[in-house]
């Protein structure tokens, strides 16, 4: 049996009882209004009629850039114009772009242009949606993140490093003969390349492509984001308040992001088709943008950093052409003196990395930005290093050389010392060969001296805290001693300063002379001194396998004789390790650790790290698949006094005790429960016999130590008092 | 610790097994007794017990008896009070005579001394509670008593009222020790222990446990150690085999139980310990006759645990920082 479905018409519905408002509503396409395309202009003159036709040229030529207008009214009452006009441009875009462009533009003293845009008069003036009384914005609460610098509390003083591996990126604390302890879990997709510390350790920064982001806190919360589009290159000022960006892509117009992006944009007009910004790390917001210089607009290596900064963060500069620009970040980043310091020809120049402190300048006075710079030879001018003081710009010094095809300018991290590693060329040009000149910046009228050497400096490094310093060298014999390489080519040669009296009397004074320690032959082309000086290891970086060796430069022993006898230094080679795919060498800042890299952005092999300790030893030793990088977190400057480092180096031995203690408990269970149960024997016996010794003091006894030993000694002791020698004759 | 480093003094004197060394209040001076004697000393004098029934004065420069004591049994055990006023012996439980502590007056200036004992302390029970050994607490307020039977007990030593009586042990005593302000002592026993006791709570303190008869122990001064000798019965020697590497002195650190060091050499059980009272150097007579004198090494006097090395540490740097600070009140005022 079936039932038979009636079939089913349409019309046969009556659809007149429904209600479709709710639908027509939410489907309802609003055609665009001419409205939205129009901008109203207050604030213009109020001039007479017959003057009415030019001010309109005058104001058509000054929208016309924001885009097409299709319309410009100018009313006018009595024989004048009414002092404001409405144009209509040819869509939303170009009226927004005109308010956001010449809101506020002053036409001459006397007149200052309002633009708005003609439908806000009805949102905001005629809807009576605004209220007069002013009501205070509420303010997004207050994010907690942590104190920035907590993990430097903690009790057993240790260190943190990240670690970039796969596709991970780990925060972990180091821990001696253990497994690293993760400080946060492992994150995934922390950043889309590299990540990089603060130089002092407050902030971790990751990159994206839509920008940077800084982490901070006990659990590395974000603290912002800095949105910049294809970012590439991160650096910062040395006292991390300011992170500069570069990226390839110009900035966009914020007038062609969508809506809702653009409530975040940082930018504003005036940023748009810049490439390098400086942002305010601890609000997160642009301070100053840059475009890039047109030499560099299309280079394929880019010079970086490109801003540089003073010791103290209150000056940065970029190189131009003919000129360095200074500008004082206290100020906005006006330039200095509102004008570019003019030096002809400028190739290089640096901040000293530290304050100086002149001979001339008083104990009270802060300590001096210095700058220093070299011009090269032209042909009726030498070429010259100059040393010039901010924000003053007095030069202090000047040197002029010779036959110079480079210079290159390296301070000494105290500021102390500058020293030129000056390339020059034989009378020929086939040949070249190098010239140290070493500025003494702290002695009275600048001091240079100068190292003159028959090979060519290939590396140069300060040691941090002294003033030794290191060069590798090679011996430039042209062209032809190109084919004939041999594996032990280069020569690293220790420094160290000679003091020199010279003068007689009055005049006599100390010069710092700086001579050779020794010389070593090998192949190494790369130094790397640790931050606290005193040890240094000589490698190459990037080839498929070389040798780190580990020496000390002040070794507490006999000095081998064929070390110069009139300095201090004492070179002792302490370790040599094999290394695979060496990348890159990480110290630790207080100098105890350093960490060998092998990252696979740039070798497959032996990809993973090693950690050293100062001499050589290896503490651990880990391989990981697409390892990326190794970094220990920067730490700020000590706040100990001299004295304070004095006594914690007198009880060195005391604080060594009671970290071996806490090594060898976090090393194992077990023994931490001996060492606690041991501790607590010790206490209790402690407790015991000081009960016990009160105990018997409180009794009074006699002391019987002396009572049968009573006894009286008498020594007799003969002496000459006087010895006559008679000749009988 | 190694051998190399202590290279011990040798000393024959004796062709018969030691019963007791000791040191003189000065360290300077060693004595020692085999098994004829028991020997008790200041500088001047020496007091000796005999299993000859006696118990004799001697001047110790010139080796002159002064006076003999007579007793009804072997005396075993002889030391002077601390202030040198009493002495006591301990006579043995033999031939029908009980075992007694006898607590004598003595005055060196004189030639005569008190025959009569000023107090008898009675072992009431047989053979298996006797007395074998004794000292002096401080002051010579107690006398500490080890017993056969391995019990210890503490005796008022003007009363003679027994103030604490216990057994810690399962066999008998062998020796019984103090530490240099004899608050506390070390008992050792045949049943291969030692132990601490405070003398005041008669608390046991520490335990130490060794694998052989412990003969004699000894606390010693300035580092927090006890050196215990012993060793397998002479007679039982060949029977257990172990005829090799049980003569030696253990080391054992005081506060945590464990044996930090072995001194060799004997070639018999070690029957007597004695340790200087700086300290410096111990001296170990054995069954072998050989007496045996240890200067300790460097590492004996550096070793420390980390705790210690910690604790020290603390204190030190407790001092200084204290100290310094007030320094820098100083500089500031």
């Amino acid at each position: 049996m079936s039932v038979a479905i009636p079939e089913f018409d349409e019309k046969s519905v009556d659809i007149s009882g429904l209600d479709f408002s709710d639908l027509e509503e939410k489907y309802d396409v609003k055609a665009p209004k001419m409205i939205d395309n129009c901008v109203i202009c207050d604030g213009a003159p109020i001039a007479p009629e017959a003057k009415a036709p030019v001010l309109k040229k005058v104001l058509t030529k000054l929208f016309s850039p924001c885009g097409k207008i299709e319309d410009l009214y100018l009313p006018l009452e009595n024989g004048k114009t009414k002092g404001y006009l409405i144009i209509r441009f040819s869509n939303a875009i170009e009226a927004a772009k005109a308010v956001a462009q010449l809101n506020g533009k002053k036409l001459d003293v006397k007149h200052r242009l309002l633009v708005n845009k003609l439908t806000d008069i009805d949102e905001y003036v005629l809807s009576g949606k605004i209220q007069d009384d002013f009501e205070a914005p509420e303010f997004p609460p207050f994010k907690e993140i942590g104190h920035l610098n907590s993990w430097l509390l903690d009790p057993k003083g240790r260190d943190q490093f990240l670690m970039n591996f796969d596709q991970s990126v780990g925060v972990y604390w180091y821990r001696k003969n253990l497994e690293n302890e993760p400080v946060i879990e492992p994150r995934m997709q922390w950043t889309s390349t590299y990540m990089k510390w603060s130089p002092k350790g407050k902030y971790l920064f990751s990159m994206f492509p839509q920008g940077v982001q800084s982490w901070g806190g006990p659990e590395f919360q974000r603290i912002h984001r800095h949105l910049h589009p294809g970012v590439r290159l991160i650096d910062f000022s040395p006292n991390e308040k300011y992170l500069v960006t570069l990226s390839p892509e110009p900035i966009m117009d914020p007038m062609e992001l969508r809506e809702e992006l653009r409530k975040d944009y940082p930018f504003k007009a005036e940023d748009i088709g810049k490439k390098l910004v400086i942002w305010d790390i601890s609000i997160g917001v642009p301070v100053k943008t840059f475009a890039l210089p047109p030499d560099l607009e299309n280079a394929t290596r880019m010079p970086w950093p490109l801003i540089k900064w003073s010791y103290d963060d209150k000056y940065c500069a970029r190189q131009g052409p003919d000129a360095v620009a200074i500008y004082e970040t206290e100020k906005d980043f006006q330039l200095l003196d509102k004008k570019l310091l003019k030096i002809e020809g400028v190739q290089d120049f640096e901040f000293a990395p530290a304050g100086v402190r002149l001979v001339n300048s008083k104990k009270t006075d802060p300590l001096d930005v210095i700058i220093s710079y070299w011009t090269p030879e032209t042909e009726n001018q030498s070429a010259k290093v100059s040393v010039m003081q901010i924000p003053n710009k007095a030069v202090l010094r000047t040197i002029p050389l010779v036959q110079v095809k480079d210079i290159k300018l390296n301070w000494h991290d105290s500021g102390k010392y500058l020293c030129c590693n000056v390339t020059r060329h034989t009378k020929s040009k086939k040949t070249f060969f190098s010239n140290l000149h070493i500025f003494q910046l702290f002695e009275k009228d600048i001091p240079v001296d100068k190292v003159e050497l028959q090979e060519l400096v290939l590396n140069f490094k300060w040691e941090t805290r002294s003033n030794k310093f290191i060069t590798i060298s090679k011996s430039d014999k042209g062209e032809l001693a190109a084919s004939n390489l041999g594996a032990e080519s280069n020569t690293t040669t220790f420094f160290d300063v000679e003091e020199v009296r010279v003068g007689t009397g009055k005049n006599l004074t100390t010069l710092k002379k700086w001579v050779p320690l020794t010389s070593i032959s090998n192949s190494f082309e790369d130094i790397s001194w640790a931050p606290q000086g005193r040890f240094v290891i000589l490698t190459s970086f990037g080839l498929a396998s070389t040798q780190l060796k580990f020496y000390d430069v002040e070794f507490d022993g006999d000095k081998p004789k064929d070390q110069n006898k009139k300095v201090q230094s004492n070179l002792k080679l302490l370790t040599t390790h094999n290394f695979a795919g060496l990348c890159e060498l990480q110290w630790e800042s207080s100098g105890r650790f350093v960490t060998a890299v092998s990252s696979t952005w740039k070798t497959k092999v032996n990809n993973g790290y090693t950690i050293y300790d100062c001499a050589g030893h290896v503490l651990k030793e880990e391989q990981i698949d697409a390892f990326k990088e190794f970094q220990w977190r920067p730490r700020p400057e000590s706040l100990l006094t001299s004295s304070d480092k004095k006594r914690v180096r007198k009880n060195l031995k005391e604080y060594a005790a009671q970290f071996e203690e806490s090594d060898t408990m976090d090393t194992n269970a077990a023994l931490r429960e001996l060492i606690l149960k041991r501790k607590q024997l010790l206490a209790e016996w402690t407790e015991y016999r000081s009960n016990t010794v009160a105990n018997l003091a409180s009794l009074n006894l006699p002391d019987h130590k002396g009572t049968v030993a009573e006894e009286t000694i008498e020594t007799i002791k003969e002496v000459v008092l006087e010895e006559h020698e008679e000749v009988v004759e | 610790m190694s051998n190399k480093l202590m290279r011990p003094i040798l000393l024959k004197g004796h062709e018969r097994p030691l019963t007791q060394v000791k040191f003189n209040r000065e360290g300077d001076l060693i004595f020692s007794s085999a098994k004829d004697y028991q020997v008790y000393s200041t500088s001047n004098y020496l007091i000796t017990a005999s299993a000859d029934f006696s118990g004799k004065l001697w001047k110790a420069e010139t080796g002159e008896c002064i006076y003999t004591w007579n007793f009804e049994s072997p005396v075993k055990r002889v030391e002077y009070s601390p202030d040198c006023k009493k002495v006591f012996f301990i006579t043995d439980h033999v031939m029908g005579k009980q075992g007694k502590i006898q607590i004598f007056d003595i005055d060196f200036t004189k030639p005569e001394q008190e025959s009569k004992p000023i107090l008898e302390i009675i072992n009431e029970g047989d053979a298996t509670t006797k007395p074998t050994t004794a000292t002096w607490s401080y002051a010579g307020k107690h006398i500490i008593a080890g017993h056969a039977d391995g019990s210890i007990s503490k005796y008022d030593s003007i009363t003679g009222e027994q103030l604490e009586y216990s057994t810690p042990f399962k066999k008998t005593i062998t020796d019984i020790q103090t530490s240099s302000d004899r608050t506390y002592f070390v008992a050792s026993s045949k049943d291969q222990t030692a132990k601490l006791f405070d003398i005041d709570s008669w608390k046991l303190l520490k335990e130490y446990e060794s694998e052989s008869p412990v003969n004699a122990a000894c606390i010693t001064p300035v580092k927090d150690y006890i050196i215990l000798g012993g060793g397998q019965d002479a007679r039982d020697v060949t029977t257990t085999g172990g005829g090799e590497g049980k003569f030696d002195a253990k080391i054992f650190h005081k506060i945590f139980q464990d044996v930090i060091g072995r001194v060799k050499g004997h070639f018999g059980p070690l029957n007597c310990i004695a340790i200087h009272p700086e300290g410096t150097s111990y001296v170990s007579g054995g069954e072998d006759g050989f007496i045996r004198l240890h200067h300790l090494p460097k590492s004996y006097f550096e070793f420390q645990y980390e705790v210690e090395k910690t604790a020290e540490a603390l204190q030190h740097q407790n001092a200084s920082s204290s100290s310094s600070g007030n320094e820098q009140i100083e500089a500031s005022a």
